[in-house]
């Protein structure tokens, strides 16, 4: 069976640091798959090869079984793939509302027009500010996006991710740094992701893993330790003591 | 005032930000006003209407950066390479048989689009110091081969012998310059919309995305050089139509039409009038000109030292250029 993502002995080394290495890794349809590690693991590593922001040294990757290793980062979009940064990547200067505009234009492929006014897209913008209210940020739509609270951004971290309305939805630790007043509001966010798309979330916090997750992928030092339901990692002795025995926040 | 575009709303209101966002390009009073100085002055000074031609070709050739550099944030040194090589080429074809003016801008557009779209390619692929190292020694390539030409181009000499026909069959150039500046201006009016436009059109959106932030952009999907080679490319046609006009206008095209100093002098002018906010040109390009004209005359020598002084000084302390102190104004009066 082909699976939606698949990587195929994917590696990465920066100069003598090998930061990937030998990866074999899949989402399936629907899958809510935790990628748990330690602090340098490797783990943005792996979805910056993912998505191409990165060459992989060695190794394949693989979407809906189409290899996509050598395809740039928009190819791969357009195939599917969303993700959010751990450091939050926005349009600071412009609105909330124009970055997921941009985002959408972007989607439907209408983003090199010329000769239109860009907001004169009612259709576009609407759909944009739905997904806004969606996420409860409807209210923040016309402020810039430095301007709102970072929990707030984190959240249109995910608005733009989800504009790209994708099949594969790498989340890169979409909660932390966020107080928990409003990390609640991105656990909720999240718990109502479309239940077709895959989801693979980077995160520290053991507790929304376990929450969220049905499958634990554990990387330590660029490889996989194991992978396996939460109740089979957690488990696991070898787990336990790479990585539960440094318990991390952060 | 706030430019280019009040897209940000503090209070909120009843109306919803989708028709909020809907007639946010609407043409506000103060768009206009560049128009009617520009009336105004050909009404005023019939006398300096050669030199009004010679600012609304700078102002063109400054609106054509800023689509480049203030919206998609592509820093260059290099710009005057399209200004040159449309002048040439008006030039060339009008000493040649060519007179018609007008479809003479268009081919010069046509061949600085090319020649944009040929070297931003190749130049777009690199960043920051050596892309502004790579701008810089396209326009002191062309610069020499225009100089080793010199049988087609006159070199050093420059390019003489121009003439033109009346424009539209109809209208003779005077020795006035009322025809040059009526042509420029109408010139300048339909870059001027094309560019508002432009700017404001998805594709113009995307641009200013790239500026802000290009890791964000890769990972929505854009296909970002292709987007940045065509805005290249467009600045660089229209910096050939304001290089045509010139040559049409003045009837000579010298060897620093395509100079590192020219490049200099229109960055100087938009960081002067204010990067990134469509305006900027109209400002800068005649602040820039009269700042010129009066310190060569106190101080001929060391004229350049003052333009000079003036940059760091709006670089310092005013780092959105005339605008950008007329919105910090505008925002302190309505408090
Ligand atoms: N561009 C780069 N050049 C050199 N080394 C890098 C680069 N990017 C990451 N690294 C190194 O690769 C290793 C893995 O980094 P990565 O960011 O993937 O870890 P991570 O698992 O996401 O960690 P964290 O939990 O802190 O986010 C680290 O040692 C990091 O210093
Ligand atoms: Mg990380």
């Amino acid at each position: 069976m082909t699976s939606l993502l698949e990587t195929r002995q994917l590696s990465k080394s920066f100069g003598a640091l090998v930061v990937t290495s030998d990866v074999d890794f899949r989402l399936e349809t629907g899958a809510r798959h935790a990628l748990i590690g330690p602090n340098g693991a490797g783990k943005t590593t792996l979805i910056n090869l993912i998505t191409g922001r990165l060459q992989p040294s060695r190794g394949n990757i693989l979407i809906a079984g189409e290899d996509v290793t050598s395809t740039s980062q928009a190819a791969r979009v357009k195939r599917g793939l969303g993700r959010t940064f751990q450091i939050n990547m926005l349009f600071r200067e412009l609105t909330v509302l124009e970055n997921v505009v941009m985002t959408v234009s972007e989607h439907r492929g209408r983003a090199g027009d010329m000769f239109r006014y860009a907001f004169s897209r009612r259709d576009i913008v609407a759909e944009a500010y739905e997904l806004l209210e969606r996420l409860r940020l409807g209210e923040d739509a016309l402020r810039k996006v430095r301007e709102i609270a970072y929990g707030r951004q984190r959240l249109v971290e995910i608005a733009i991710a989800l504009a790209l309305k994708p099949k594969v939805l790498l989340l890169d630790e979409p909660a932390a740094g966020v107080p928990s007043a409003e990390s609640q509001l991105i656990l909720d966010v999240m718990a109502e992701l479309p239940p077709d798309i895959a989801v693979l979330i980077i995160e520290h916090d053991m507790d929304l893993v376990m929450r969220f997750a049905q499958r634990i992928t554990v990387l330590v030092q660029g490889a996989v330790l194991t992978e396996g339901t939460p109740a089979e990692v957690m488990a696991d002795p070898r787990v336990r003591e790479v990585y539960l025995g440094e318990h991390h926040h952060g | 005032m706030v430019l280019p575009l009040p897209l940000t709303r503090s209070k909120p209101t009843a109306e919803s930000p989708v028709e909020f966002m809907a007639r946010s390009h609407r043409l506000r009073w103060y768009e206009l006003l560049p128009w009617v100085v520009a009336a105004g002055a050909f009404l005023v000074y019939p006398s300096y209407l050669a030199l009004g031609a010679q600012v609304m070709i700078m102002v063109l050739f400054a609106l054509s950066l800023d689509l480049i550099m203030g919206y998609a944030g592509i820093v260059t040194l290099g710009h005057a390479a399209f200004f040159g090589v449309g002048a040439y080429t008006a030039g060339l074809l009008a000493v040649h048989g060519w007179g018609e003016p007008i479809s003479a801008l268009f081919v010069s557009a046509a061949v600085a689009g090319v020649v944009g779209a040929i070297s931003g390619y190749i130049v777009l692929r690199t960043t920051g110091l050596t892309l502004l190292m790579l701008t810089l020694a396209v326009v002191s390539m062309l610069n020499e081969a225009a100089n080793k030409a010199g049988s087609i181009t006159g070199g050093a000499d420059g390019l003489q012998g121009i003439t033109l026909q009346p424009l539209l069959g109809l209208f003779r150039f005077d020795l006035y310059g009322r025809v040059a500046y009526i042509y420029c201006a109408l010139v300048l009016f339909a870059v001027w919309l094309l560019v508002r436009l432009l700017v404001h059109s998805p594709f113009g959106r995307s641009l200013t995305g790239v500026r802000e932030n290009l890791v964000r952009m890769h990972a929505i999907g854009a296909p970002v050089h292709r987007r940045m080679v065509t805005a290249y490319a467009i600045g660089a046609a229209l910096a050939g139509i304001a290089g045509a006009l010139q040559a049409q206008t003045t009837q000579f095209v010298a060897l620093n039409v395509m100079s590192f100093d020219l490049s200099g002098a229109v960055l100087i002018m938009l960081i002067l009038g204010g990067v990134g906010r469509l305006y900027g040109a109209f400002l800068g390009a005649p602040l820039y000109m009269v700042a010129q004209d009066m310190l060569s005359r106190l101080d001929p020598v060391y004229w350049f030292f003052w333009i000079g002084l003036l940059l760091v000084m709006v670089v310092m302390f005013a780092r959105g250029g005339v605008l950008g102190v007329g919105d910090v104004i505008w925002h302190r009066l309505k408090k």
